[in-house]
C-alpha cells in the first residue's frame, strides 16, 4: 500500500515549485540550441573547426548532442528532488 | 510463460541476436563471392528478417489485457529507448532525410532538429505524467482529464487523422523496398508488408512490438551506419564518416567556387545553389523557424510515439527512457549529413564536369548511374540514364557535350540506397540496406497501427461501448479491428495514393495543434476544464485544418507568407488560447479533479487509471 492520502500539502507544493523550475531552466537550455542558436548561422559558419563551419555543424549535430545530454541531465535532476522530498517511488 | 527470465536476459538475448545477424550477413557474403545469385540475396534477406520478427511476435502472444495494451509495464528505459527509436525512425527518416539533405542542403536541417528537438518536450512536459496516470492510449488520458467521452472522441479523431496516413505511408514503403527486392508487382509486395507487420503485432500487441521493434532497431542501425563507415574509410582513411564529412564540406565549397559545371552558363542555367546556404530573406528564416517549431510540438504530440513511454516500469524510467530513445535516434539523425555530404561530393567531382560527347565517354560514367537510371531514379540530359546509349542520343540531341548541374537529377531516396554502389561494395550491403528499410518502416507501421487499433479497441469499444466486456473479449475485438485497420492500410497504399503520402507531412501540424495544449494544460494548469480543453482541441485543430486544406486545394493566401507544412503555427497558440480563455469562462474542476491533477504530478504511488470496471466511473 502506498501512503499518497499523507503527504503534506507543504510538500506536495515545494515539490511542485521547484519541478517547475527545473521544467523552465530545461526549456530556456532548449529554446537556445533550438532556436537562438541557428539564428547566428552566419555568424558561427565564419569559425571553421575540423573542416565544420560551426553554424552547420550546431544544426547537424550540436544541438542534438545537447538535447540528448540534457534529457539525461532533467531526468536527473528530477529523480533527485522527487527522492529530497520524499517523493520518489519505492523501488525502480 | 518465461517473461520474467527473458526481461532479466535481455543483454544476453539481443546480443546473441545481433551476432547472429552479423554471422547472417556475413554468410550471404561469403556465398555471394561463391556465386549466389543478387536475387537470392534480396530474397534471403527479407524473409530471414520477417522469419526473425515473427518469431518475436509469436514467443511474445499474450492473453493479459496489460500485457497487450502496455507491455506489462516492463520494459526497462534502454530497451525502451531503443524501441522508441525505431517507431519512430520511418522509412522516410532511414531513405529519405539523407536524400532531402542532399537536394536542399542547410535548409533541411529544419527536420533534424524538429524531430529530435520535440523530445526535450516529450521528457519535460508529457512522459512521466501520463506514465504516472497509467493510460493505455493517448485520448485514454484525455477522457479521464477531461471528464467524459467527448474529449476523448475528440482525441480519437484528431489521433486517427495524424496516424492513418501516416501508417498508409508505411506500408508503401514496405512495399516499395518488398517489390524491388523480392521483384514482385507493388500491389502484390503491399500484402507482404502487411503480412510482416500483422505476425508482429496481433498475437502480442504492445509487447511484441516492443520486442520486435528492439530487433528491427540493431537491424536498421547496422544497415545505416556500415555503408557511410566504408565509403569514409575508403575516402578520407577513417571509419568515422560524421567526423571527416568537415573534409568533404570543404571539398564541396571549393569545387563551387571552381567547378565549371556547376558555375553560371549564359542561358543555360544558374550558379548552382551552394550546399549551405542558410535562409537569407525574413520569410526564409521565418519558415526556418516555424517549421521547427511544428515538428517540435508535433513529434510531442503523436500518439504511437506518446504511448511507447507507458511500457517502462516506473516513472522514473519513463524519464531516462526519453533519453535514451533520443540517443539512439541521434545515432542516425547526426550520420545523415554525412551520407549527404559524401554522395554531394561523388557527384561533383566524378560525374558533373564530365565529358558526355562520345559513347565511350558516358560507358567511362560511374557504374551506379546506369543501376539506379534503369529504375528511372537518376536522369541525364532530361532523359532516365537507363544504359549508355540512351544517354548518348538524348545527349546528342540536346547538344550537350559536358554534363553541366541542370542536366543530371538524381531521386532524393537514391542517396542512401545507391551508397553501397558508389563505395563499389558488393550486392550483400545493397541487401543489408534494404533490410535496414524494410525494418524501418516495418518498426514504425506496427507502432501506428497500434496506436490507431487500441483508441478503436479500448477507448471506443472498451470505454464508450460495452465497459462490462470480458478481458478474453476485449482482446478479440483489439485484434479483429487490428487487421481491420491494417487490411485497409494495405488497400489504400495498394492504390498508390500519391496525394495521400504528401498528407504525411500534416500529421504533425495536426497532432501539435489538436493534442499538445490539451495534454501540456491537463497536467500543468489544474484550472483547465473540460469544457476549455474540449474548445480548445477543436479550435487548434479546426484552424490548422483550414489553413492546411485551404492554401493546398483552394489556393487560399499564405499567411504572413508561412508554408503550408508550418500550419501548426497558427493552430497551437489558438489551442492554447482557447483553452485558457474557456476554462477560465466555466467553473473551476471539481475538488477531485484537482487532488487528481496533484496525484498525476507525483511519481510515487499507484497508477490512476481505473482498470476494473467497477471503479471506472468513480474517481
Amino acid at each position: 500500500m502506498t501512503d499518497t492520502q499523507t503527504i503534506s500539502p507543504e510538500v506536495a507544493r515545494e515539490h511542485w515549485s521547484r519541478s517547475r523550475n527545473l521544467m523552465i531552466i530545461t526549456l530556456i537550455v532548449w529554446a537556445i540550441f533550438g532556436y537562438a542558436i541557428h539564428y547566428f548561422v552566419d555568424q558561427l559558419n565564419q569559425i571553421v573547426i575540423f573542416g565544420f563551419p560551426m553554424g552547420w555543424y550546431m544544426g547537424a549535430q550540436g544541438s542534438l548532442i545537447v538535447f540528448v545530454i540534457l534529457i539525461f541531465w532533467f531526468a536527473h535532476r528530477q529523480n533527485k528532488i522527487d527522492e529530497d522530498l520524499g517523493l520518489a517511488e519505492d523501488s525502480d | 510463460m518465461a517473461s520474467g527470465d527473458f526481461t532479466s536476459n535481455l543483454g544476453r538475448v539481443y546480443s546473441m541476436y545481433t551476432g547472429g545477424f552479423a554471422a547472417f550477413v556475413i554468410l550471404l557474403a561469403i556465398l555471394e563471392q561463391v556465386g549466389l545469385p543478387d536475387a537470392v540475396i534480396g530474397y534471403l534477406f527479407v524473409f530471414f528478417t520477417i522469419a526473425v520478427y515473427a518469431g518475436i511476435g509469436i514467443i511474445s502472444r499474450t492473453m493479459q489485457v496489460s500485457e497487450y495494451y502496455v507491455a506489462g509495464r516492463r520494459v526497462p528505459a534502454f530497451y525502451n529507448g531503443m524501441a522508441t527509436a525505431a517507431d519512430w525512425m520511418s522509412a522516410a527518416s532511414f531513405i529519405a532525410m539523407a536524400g532531402g539533405l542532399y537536394a536542399r542542403g542547410y535548409d533541411y536541417m529544419a527536420f533534424i532538429l524538429g524531430w529530435t528537438g520535440g523530445y526535450v518536450l516529450v521528457a519535460t512536459l508529457i512522459a512521466p505524467y501520463l506514465r504516472k496516470f497509467g493510460a493505455y492510449t493517448v485520448p485514454d488520458f484525455l477522457g479521464s482529464r477531461y471528464g467524459g467521452n467527448i474529449a476523448r472522441f475528440i482525441g480519437i479523431v484528431v489521433l486517427f487523422c495524424c496516424s492513418f496516413t501516416y501508417i498508409v505511408g508505411q506500408i508503401t514503403g514496405t512495399g516499395l523496398i518488398a517489390s524491388r527486392f523480392l521483384g514482385i508487382p507493388f500491389e502484390v509486395a503491399v500484402f507482404v508488408g502487411l503480412v510482416g507487420i500483422l505476425v508482429c503485432s496481433m498475437m502480442g500487441g504492445m509487447r511484441a512490438v516492443t520486442w520486435t521493434q528492439v530487433a528491427q532497431y540493431i537491424v536498421l542501425i547496422i544497415a545505416y551506419l556500415i555503408p557511410v563507415v566504408i565509403l569514409s574509410a575508403q575516402q578520407t582513411g577513417v571509419p568515422v564518416p560524421q567526423i571527416m564529412y568537415g573534409q568533404v564540406l570543404q571539398q564541396i565549397q571549393e569545387l563551387e567556387q571552381t567547378a565549371p559545371a556547376l558555375q553560371a552558363v549564359e542561358g543555360v542555367q544558374e550558379a548552382a545553389r551552394p550546399f549551405m546556404q542558410t535562409p537569407q530573406t525574413f520569410t526564409e528564416k521565418f519558415n526556418f523557424v516555424a517549421l521547427i517549431i511544428c515538428l517540435m510540438i508535433g513529434t510531442a504530440s503523436l500518439p504511437h510515439v506518446l504511448m511507447r513511454f507507458f511500457t517502462t516500469p516506473s516513472v522514473k524510467a519513463a524519464r531516462r527512457s526519453v533519453g535514451w530513445a533520443l540517443f539512439f535516434i541521434f545515432l542516425l539523425y547526426f550520420t545523415a549529413p554525412a551520407y549527404a555530404s559524401f554522395a554531394k561530393l561523388e557527384v561533383y567531382q566524378n560525374v558533373l564536369g564530365s565529358d558526355v560527347s562520345t559513347l565511350e565517354a558516358i560507358q567511362q560514367l560511374p557504374q551506379w548511374i546506369f543501376i539506379y537510371g534503369a529504375v528511372e531514379l537518376v536522369s541525364i540530359c532530361g532523359t532516365h540514364a537507363i544504359d549508355a546509349e540512351t544517354v548518348f542520343a538524348a545527349c546528342q540531341s540536346a547538344g550537350i557535350d559536358t554534363l553541366l548541374y541542370s542536366q543530371f537529377s538524381i531521386a532524393a531516396d537514391t542517396v542512401v540506397i545507391a551508397t553501397p554502389e558508389i563505395a563499389g561494395l558488393p550486392y550483400v550491403i545493397a541487401g543489408l540496406v534494404a533490410a535496414g528499410g524494410l525494418a524501418a518502416a516495418l518498426s514504425t507501421a506496427d507502432g501506428l497501427l497500434l496506436a490507431i487499433a487500441n483508441a478503436l479497441s479500448h477507448d471506443i469499444y472498451y470505454r464508450m461501448i460495452d465497459p462490462k466486456a470480458s478481458t478474453a473479449r476485449r482482446l478479440v475485438v483489439a485484434r479483429v479491428l487490428l487487421i481491420v485497420v491494417a487490411v485497409l492500410g494495405a488497400i489504400v497504399a495498394g492504390t498508390r495514393p500519391g496525394g495521400i503520402l504528401a498528407l504525411v507531412a500534416w500529421a504533425f501540424s495536426l497532432a501539435a495543434a489538436g493534442l499538445f495544449p490539451a495534454l501540456v494544460m491537463g497536467v500543468w494548469w489544474k484550472r483547465t476544464t473540460s469544457t476549455g480543453a474540449i474548445c480548445g482541441m477543436l479550435a487548434g485543430f479546426g484552424v490548422t485544418l483550414f489553413y492546411l486544406v485551404g492554401t493546398r486545394y483552394f489556393d487560399m493566401p499564405l499567411w504572413i507568407g508561412v508554408s503550408n507544412i508550418s500550419a501548426g503555427l497558427f493552430g497551437i497558440p489558438v489551442g492554447f488560447a482557447v483553452t485558457y480563455v474557456v476554462s477560465l469562462m466555466t467553473p473551476a474542476p471539481s475538488q477531485e479533479m484537482q487532488d487528481f491533477v496533484d496525484e498525476l504530478r507525483i511519481p510515487r504511488g499507484p497508477t490512476l487509471m481505473a482498470e476494473t470496471k467497477s471503479t471506472q466511473k468513480a474517481s
